[in-house]
């Protein structure tokens, strides 16, 4: 055998964390209700100069971005022919596909006319097709789909060897044709997220209006995408970290290092235009000028550098609890500037300041234990996680 | 009365009082109710014309406040509506007839004018036990009324009692008095409610239809609209005061005494559809409620006079904006304390937990791994 | 990283973005819009007296904007809101005092069309009004986000019947705009736009001591179908009234954003690459581990 092949990693569903989990379900099932029946103003501090919270800024926008790990590891896989890390692609497919399908229930929950939703794939017509934030909602849509067709091999797995003689056939017939068509789906899953999480950044180029200096510039779309890759590689060092300490696995640390100077690269990349931009746009001055946003943007800076500066280091690709602090620096330098642009350098004037309400910080708790909840009961029934590269 | 006309008919020159004279008591009273120019020469066609309109006053539970104000007029004054004007057949307080003459005369006027006269009826009609609290010459009101209004051209109820009742159906309403829509169906009428009335809105309706034959346009409650369309609050002097929220609190006070406005005192302009802050009483320049320091109470209005207390504050029928302005920035948007610490306690126990987990993490051996893994 | 977009981005960041992001670029392709209808609103006429504030709420069946102020109930709007669609505001700035209208500016090149992804906001073809249809909407507030003036607003307290509330010049009436109707001063005008302009203009030549010498709205951000003229002493910038530039809003947005899918070029040529690269790459990882092997 060339490698371990991954398997499901069985246990009790119900443990004391699980429990904890499905509390915060039922307190954001609450919260939820009162969103329903009580409109978006009853339940969330939104606002008119603030339409969007932390339920965009959050859920959606650094949800997807963390979700982004089975599109970076795809990328090493199949486009860098990086075979060894063949064992990280399923379990991060798997955080890649509840991950978007949590940010796609939390958009249900934040648009006020959600009921209109299922026009948006299908009034062809009625397309507008300027608008980045279209380009968003149907590449996300049909991400979703590409995602649980991605990770519907390790679903099929099962059901091979299971004991239901229907499902055993369904995998029968459909695993053959979906193993032929795997490598469109993959390209599929390449270029959607590409499209989608640059446009996440395009999004901001038409309210250019309200967004600091420090954060307007063309290269937006560029930013996001490759932030959104570092953040995608630090996130399956944390993942696979986590599982492997969770269900006895082993720990991967010397090819979660190499990982980890992959997401190192990106950041270069991203901190070099990103400097190079401000300076070339004459905005040097402002970087220590701008007083809270001053700040802001030096604490996102020094966060990704720190991560960088770590993930570097060989210490740190020989050390896991190294590494896991560094994935974290990174995602924090990720989630930062993720919310700069959608929150924190978005200034509408009037007088409007937001903060989020309990309930919108509830019902975000909800959304990611949820996810959790399916992500560990997935693992566990389903072979995702334990496989491991040949030697 | 008889009708004598010691006006115009068909001559030019009667009893002292040429043409030209007429003319000009016309155009006083045309201006005076807002009929149109040429009304001035119609009405002196109409009134040259062998018959002048005929009018049946009806009186029954009231203090006879309208016909006092009504005498009170000046353009036209009540000499020239009686003697001029109108052929005003039946009035209890005006005519010098008495007893049988009074009703036979009535009698008589009705039967000449039957379907043409016009029926002013002036206070309520009590229509409990049969109506017996009111009786006139051994007939209760309820039913004069349905017999003189019965025959009439169109009726006219004048004053807030024969509108919807007035005092006298002020809770408990021991008399079961009404107004006369309530009495009276199928003829044209027209309410000009008021406590009193005011005389113009009377003779404004009444000269339309005897020059034209029509009544004014009315509202949903049969009140003409030309006095009755819209609020005190509307068309009151004091307004900019509410606007400005400079109110009196007290009688005599500061505010009293500036002439501010008199919202916070209970005043019913708000609600109230009259136009006394536009004719006032009497002729006189400022003689209305409002314009002598007291604050209306709403005497037009059934929801409102005799039944909600003086110095009750209602909600104005439209709301308007205040004297005050917003400004261009506006701090806005809360700041919940209990969202804060939560954000805060989840920032710092995933902060924590992070930490724990990487210490962790760092110390644990891989599960057996070959130790070309070591740590530095 | 993907060829077109990094050309693309070079290209700008090369061609001289210089001191700022936000150059005005050449005007995008539109059609133009002889007939726009407008307002034209004149400061220095206005008296605050807010007859357009109420008459606007009443032609549009919006409820008043209830404040009790010391116990007494007004009708008094903040700002626009979902029950608001025209306000008027008071700007000071040290002794001067003017009032200023707020709403839809209608822009020539607006920037909620731009980024209504299912066309709920729409200029009409013939008279630039920009209108909403509710049917399509799905309440995502994009429009709210890049609206620089502020104007579309929503309704928060709604879980069942939300929208976004706007003026869209009382479309909806033959007669026109309600506040033009009603303003006992003419300080709204309605009609179209090339007469609105000369209005402005001749009210410009005829008091030129009065007026800060600019119709904002006739360039600013492209131009918009709503005109201010502001009190010499007062300029549009102290009425509040944002200085956003002459470029039309989305010209940055369909510069990158346009460039990068125009034609769909890109995510095609791009999805073809990355197909043939993965396909090759598998195959070779399945030949080179030694079996035929799945995406395990």
């Amino acid at each position: 055998m060339s490698e371990t092949a991954a398997r499901p990693i069985g246990g009790r569903i119900v443990t004391p964390f699980f429990l904890f989990l499905l509390a915060l379900w039922a307190l954001g099932t609450v919260a939820g209700l009162q969103r329903w029946f009580g409109g978006l103003g009853a339940a969330t501090a939104m606002s008119d100069g603030y339409p969007w919270g932390i339920w965009i800024a959050l859920d959606v926008v650094v949800g997807t971005a963390l979700a982004c790990g089975g599109y970076a590891v795809a990328l090493l896989v199949y486009i860098f022919n990086r075979g060894q890390y063949h064992p990280l692609v399923r379990p991060a497919l798997l955080t890649s596909a509840l991950g978007y399908s949590t940010a796609a229930v939390a958009i249900a929950f934040d648009v006020g006319r959600y009921w209109g939703l299922w026009k948006v794939p299908f009034y062809v017509g009625s397309w507008n097709l300027r608008s980045a934030l279209l380009e968003v909602a149907l590449c996300v849509m049909s991400y979703i789909v590409v995602l649980w067709v991605e990770v519907s091999p390790a679903f099929l797995e099962r059901f091979r060897d299971g004991k239901n003689e229907g499902l055993r056939r369904l995998a029968e017939s459909v695993g053959p044709r979906l193993e032929r068509a795997l490598p469109f789906i993959i390209a599929l899953g390449l270029l959607l997220p590409t499209m989608h999480q640059s446009s996440l950044g395009s999004i901001w180029l038409l309210a250019a209006s309200k967004l600091h200096r420090l954060w307007l510039t063309p290269w937006l779309p560029f930013l996001f995408l490759v932030s959104c890759i570092a953040m995608g590689y630090a996130m399956v060092v944390i993942e696979h970290t986590f599982a492997a300490r969770a269900f006895r696995l082993r720990q991967e640390t010397q090819m979660l290092g190499r990982i980890g100077l992959a997401a190192a690269w990106m950041v270069v990349v991203y901190l070099v235009v990103r400097i190079v931009d401000v300076v070339w746009r004459g905005q040097f001055q402002a970087i220590f000028s701008s007083g809270r946003f001053s700040f802001l943007f030096l604490a996102e800076t020094a966060l990704w550098v720190a991560a960088a500066a770590l993930l570097f280091s060989r210490r740190t690709r020989a050390d896991a609890g190294q590494q896991l602090r560094a994935a974290f620096l990174l995602i924090a330098a990720g989630v930062l500037y993720r919310f700069n642009t959608y929150l924190f350098a978005f200034q509408p004037g009037y007088g409007w300041t937001y903060f989020p309400s309990v309930q919108e910080i509830v019902i975000t708790f909800g959304l990611v234990a949820t996810e959790t909840m399916a992500f560990l009961v997935i693992v566990k029934k389903f072979p995702f996680l334990g496989g491991v590269p040949a030697r | 009365m008889e009708s004598k006309a010691s006006g115009m008919n068909g001559a030019s020159r009667t009893d002292g009082v040429n043409r030209r004279d007429f003319l000009k008591v016309c155009s006083m009273a045309a201006a005076a109710v807002g009929l149109p120019a040429q009304a001035a020469e119609k009405m002196a066609q109409r009134v040259a014309m062998p018959k002048k309109p005929s009018v049946v006053w009806l009186q029954f539970q009231e203090c006879t406040g309208c016909t006092e104000s009504l005498l009170r007029t000046s353009h036209p004054g009540a000499a020239e509506l009686v003697l001029d004007l109108i052929s005003l057949d039946y009035s209890e307080t005006l005519m010098a007839a008495a007893g049988h003459q009074a009703e036979a005369a009535l009698q008589a006027a009705m039967k000449e004018n039957a379907g043409k006269y016009v029926c002013v009826v002036e206070g309520a009609i009590p229509t409990k036990d049969g109506g017996v609290y009111c009786k006139i010459g051994d007939r209760t009101a309820l039913d004069i009324v349905k017999d003189v209004a019965g025959k009439a051209g169109a009726v006219i109820a004048i004053g807030s009692c024969a509108s919807w009742g007035g005092i006298p159906s002020a809770d408990p309403n021991p008399t079961g008095a009404v107004g006369v829509k309530d009495v009276v169906q199928g003829k044209p009428l027209v309410t000009i409610p008021g406590c009193p009335a005011n005389p113009y809105n009377l003779l404004g309706t009444v000269l339309q239809y005897a020059t034209f034959g029509t009544l004014p346009a009315l509202d949903e409650k049969l009140r003409p609209k030309f006095a009755y369309g819209r609020v005190i609050h509307d068309d009151c002097p004091r307004r900019p005061h509410f606007d400005a929220g400079r109110f009196a609190q007290r009688y005599g006070d500061e505010g009293s005494r500036q002439g501010w406005c008199l919202y916070k005192l209970g005043c019913k302009g708000p609600r109230t559809h009259a136009n006394c802050s536009l004719l006032n009483f009497g002729d006189v320049i400022g003689a209305w409620p409002i314009g002598v320091g007291a604050q209306c109470f709403g005497c037009t209005e059934k929801e409102l006079a005799f039944r909600v207390p003086l110095f009750q504050t209602v909600e104005p029928e439209s709301l308007s904006p205040p004297g005050l302005y917003p400004p261009v920035s506006t701090p806005r948007g809360e700041v919940s304390p209990w969202a804060t610490g939560l954000a805060g306690v989840a920032v710092g126990a995933l902060v924590g937990a992070g930490w724990t987990v990487s210490k962790a993490v760092g110390r644990d051996k891989e599960p057996g791994a070959p130790p070309d893994e070591k740590k530095e | 990283m993907t060829g077109m977009r990094r050309r693309t981005a070079l290209k700008v960041l090369a061609g001289g973005v210089g001191a700022s992001a936000l150059r005005p670029a050449q005007a995008l392709e539109q059609p133009a819009y002889p007939d726009a209808v407008g307002l034209l609103y004149d400061s220095t006429r206005c008296i605050g007296c807010r007859a357009c504030v109420t008459w606007c709420k009443r032609a549009n069946e919006l409820p008043d904007d209830e404040m009790n102020i010391n116990g007494v109930p007004y009708n008094a709007p903040v700002d626009l809101s979902s029950t608001t669609k025209n306000i008027i505001r008071v700007a000071k700035d040290g002794d001067h005092t003017a009032f200023v209208k707020g709403g839809c500016m209608h822009c020539t090149e607006p920037a909620c069309v731009n980024a209504c992804m299912i066309g709920a906001l729409k200029k009409n073809p013939t008279t630039g009004v920009v209108a909403y249809n509710v049917d399509l909407c799905v309440g995502c507030r994009y429009c709210q986000v890049v609206c620089p003036f502020n104007v579309p607003k929503f309704t928060w307290h709604s879980a069942f019947n939300s929208r976004i509330v706007k003026c869209e010049l009382c479309r909806h009436l033959p007669e026109g705009p309600a506040c033009a109707r009603v303003c006992p001063r003419q300080a709204i005008v309605t009609g179209k736009v090339t007469e609105l302009k000369a209005e402005a203009r001749r009210r410009l030549s005829a008091q030129p001591a009065a007026y800060h010498p600019q119709v904002y709205g006739e360039r600013e951000a492209g131009g918009t179908q709503v005109l201010y003229l502001a009190p010499a002493a007062m300029p549009p910038d102290k009425l509040g009234l944002p200085n956003v530039g002459d470029a039309p809003i989305p010209t940055l947005s369909h510069e990158i954003h346009g460039g990068i899918y125009k034609a769909g070029i890109a995510p095609v040529a791009l999805y073809a690459a990355f197909a043939f690269v993965t396909w090759k790459n598998r195959r070779s990882q399945a030949a080179g581990s030694g079996k035929e092997e799945g995406h395990k």
